[in-house]
């Protein structure tokens, strides 16, 4: 998640954009689609050929242990992985909204300049440097085992999956208020000093003037980062929260056949391969305007 | 209409006969003294432009009148009232001074209309509504109304200038400061811009430019400010100073000018 390329230069080639299909007409498209088949067609026949490959097909892709684990059975002692999905969407959307809000806060604290704020300015750097240099999954364990031995009354009383939402805020605040401060140093000083040269107050200039110009600069790398988020609340199944990956685990323990993954992980392309388009279609989109000397 | 005059009112009285007094000002950038003692004065509907090589401190004497840079040392007055030092509200004092810079610096993702209306609604809390009336206003009296609703970038270099030029004239300034507004211009589009100054001029706007223009100079000002290192070399009616310089250093500059063809 931190090896985004930021703004228009991501995913586009010697001016070429990030399109799956580029130019040629019909002649290109019958060549595209034939390599394409032939690439697929030698990676199933090794598959396919591959000594284990009976093995790993009833392991991991059973037909009917995946419709099981897909639609889980309580009598049996395992969970649906379709119903679970929606805790990592439930988890994803919280933090997501926690997270933008967080990661401003601490970027404009990192970007602040007056002597007041030097106490909170070195704060949020020693938070930036920590969170993003902790595994995530070590944050959640720290959270989701630390905090309710804490006996702390209403903070350590909370589910599994709060203490989750609350470890991926922390952690993903750290990366994304890094994306807002390249944002905020991608608009011009000059821009700050025509705000305030028409009598602007500060917070005005920043919010009317600053903050919309950067954070359209940093859409598609905020998306590239909730991208990553969406996978990442599978992470918080290690704290017994039921999400899709906690449920495979369980299916897979039980019945001992992994299918299960194979669910879950079809679940969470379905998630993120969307946004993942819409991010091309923006970063394209933005490259574009920005040739065509830009027309919003 | 002699935009910025009666209506603000507040504690810049706009009767006063001088609207900007300048004492021994001082501003370092590190160990670089760009103005080193500038005094200097500029009366109610007077039209003063300063003139002298890049690097000279034009642009920061008038980046410190409209306190985008703090000064090290000296005064700084508008319209009788002290503007430097402990206390003065900056956002009320910059309400008052309109400034547009070389690079027109509008704001990319408004469109003209916005761009010209956001300060008087953000700053001064005029009513939306009254804020584009008086916006439209102003943009038809430059030409400009059929561009309300463009975006800067689908702008000319010099309608984007003049767009700047309404956008400072919407807060009803005291005073214009303008810093080589037609120094990043194509040649072909200087004239549509400095027109816009001439007219700002016969209306009565005091305004303090900084120029590379000199013919420009001659014809509007009523004075022209000689810069060298930071001091102000010579202060004179343009006939006298273009003319008849006083001082070698400024004989010097106007030598280098005619010799480049500028004057």
């Amino acid at each position: 998640m931190d090896d985004y390329q930021p703004g228009p230069a991501a995913g586009s080639f010697a001016g070429r954009g990030p399109r799956l299909l580029s130019g040629g007409g019909r002649r290109a498209g019958v060549i595209s689609t034939v390599s394409t088949l032939v690439v697929l067609a030698a990676l199933v026949a090794v598959f396919l050929l591959a000594p284990g490959s009976a093995v790993v097909r009833h392991t991991f892709f059973d037909p009917r242990d995946m419709w099981q684990s897909f639609i889980g059975n309580p009598k049996k002692g395992y969970y649906s992985v379709g119903e679970a999905i929606w805790l990592n969407i439930r988890m994803f959307l919280a933090a997501e909204v926690l997270i933008l809000v967080l990661a401003l806060v601490v970027a404009l604290v990192r970007q602040s300049t007056g002597p007041v704020l030097f106490p909170l300015r070195i704060l949020s750097t020693i938070y930036v440097d920590f969170f993003r240099g902790v595994p995530l999954l070590l944050v959640v364990y720290a959270i989701g085992f630390g905090v309710p031995a804490l006996r702390l009354g209403f903070v350590s009383g909370q589910s599994a999956a709060i203490y989750g939402v609350a470890a991926l805020v922390l952690s993903y605040s750290a990366y994304v208020s890094e994306v807002y401060r390249a944002g905020l140093n991608s608009v011009h000083q000059s821009q700050v000093a025509a705000a305030r040269s028409l009598g602007l107050s500060q917070a005005t200039a920043l919010r009317y003037v600053i903050l919309p110009q950067a954070v359209r600069n940093i859409i598609p790398p905020l998306l590239n980062d909730f991208i990553s988020l969406q996978k990442d609340t599978a992470l918080v199944g290690v704290l017994g929260a039921i999400e899709a990956n906690q449920a495979a685990q369980i299916y897979g323990s039980t019945v001992f056949n992994f299918s299960s993954f194979t669910v879950a992980a079809i679940l969470f392309l379905v998630l993120t391969i969307p946004l993942a388009r819409f991010t091309d279609r923006l970063i394209e989109r933005d490259r574009r305007r920005r040739l065509a000397g830009g027309i919003r | 209409m002699t935009a910025g005059r009666g209506e603000s009112g507040g504690m810049f009285s706009p009767s006063a006969a001088e609207a900007i007094r300048i004492e021994d000002l001082r501003k370092s950038f590190g160990t670089n003294q760009v103005l080193k003692g500038i005094s200097l004065s500029v009366a109610a509907h007077e039209v003063v432009c300063l003139i002298g090589a890049s690097g000279s401190g034009k642009s920061t004497l008038l980046r410190c009148i409209n306190l985008l840079e703090p000064i090290d040392s000296g005064r700084i007055s508008l319209l009788g009232q002290q503007i430097t030092g402990a206390g003065v509200d900056q956002n009320l004092v910059r309400r008052h001074i309109g400034i547009v810079f070389q690079s027109y610096n509008l704001f990319p993702h408004m469109n003209v209309l916005r761009n010209v209306t956001l300060a008087p609604t953000k700053a001064m809390s005029i009513p939306r509504a009254e804020a584009e009336t008086q916006a439209r206003a102003l943009l038809d009296r430059f030409g400009l109304l059929e561009k309300q609703s463009e975006f800067p970038d689908r702008l000319s270099g010099g309608q984007q200038q003049r767009v700047a030029i309404v956008r400072a004239l919407a807060m009803r300034p005291q005073i214009m400061l303008l810093d080589e507004v037609t120094s990043a211009l194509d040649p072909e589009l200087v004239a549509e811009v400095l027109d816009v100054i001439r007219e700002l001029a016969a209306g009565g706007m005091t305004m303090l430019l900084a120029t590379h223009e000199m013919g420009f100079a001659r014809d509007i000002a009523n004075r022209v400010c000689f810069l060298e290192e930071g001091q102000i070399i010579e202060d004179a009616p343009p006939a006298v100073l273009f003319t008849d310089p006083k001082d070698e250093r400024t004989r010097r500059f106007l030598r280098r000018i005619i010799d480049a063809g500028r004057l």
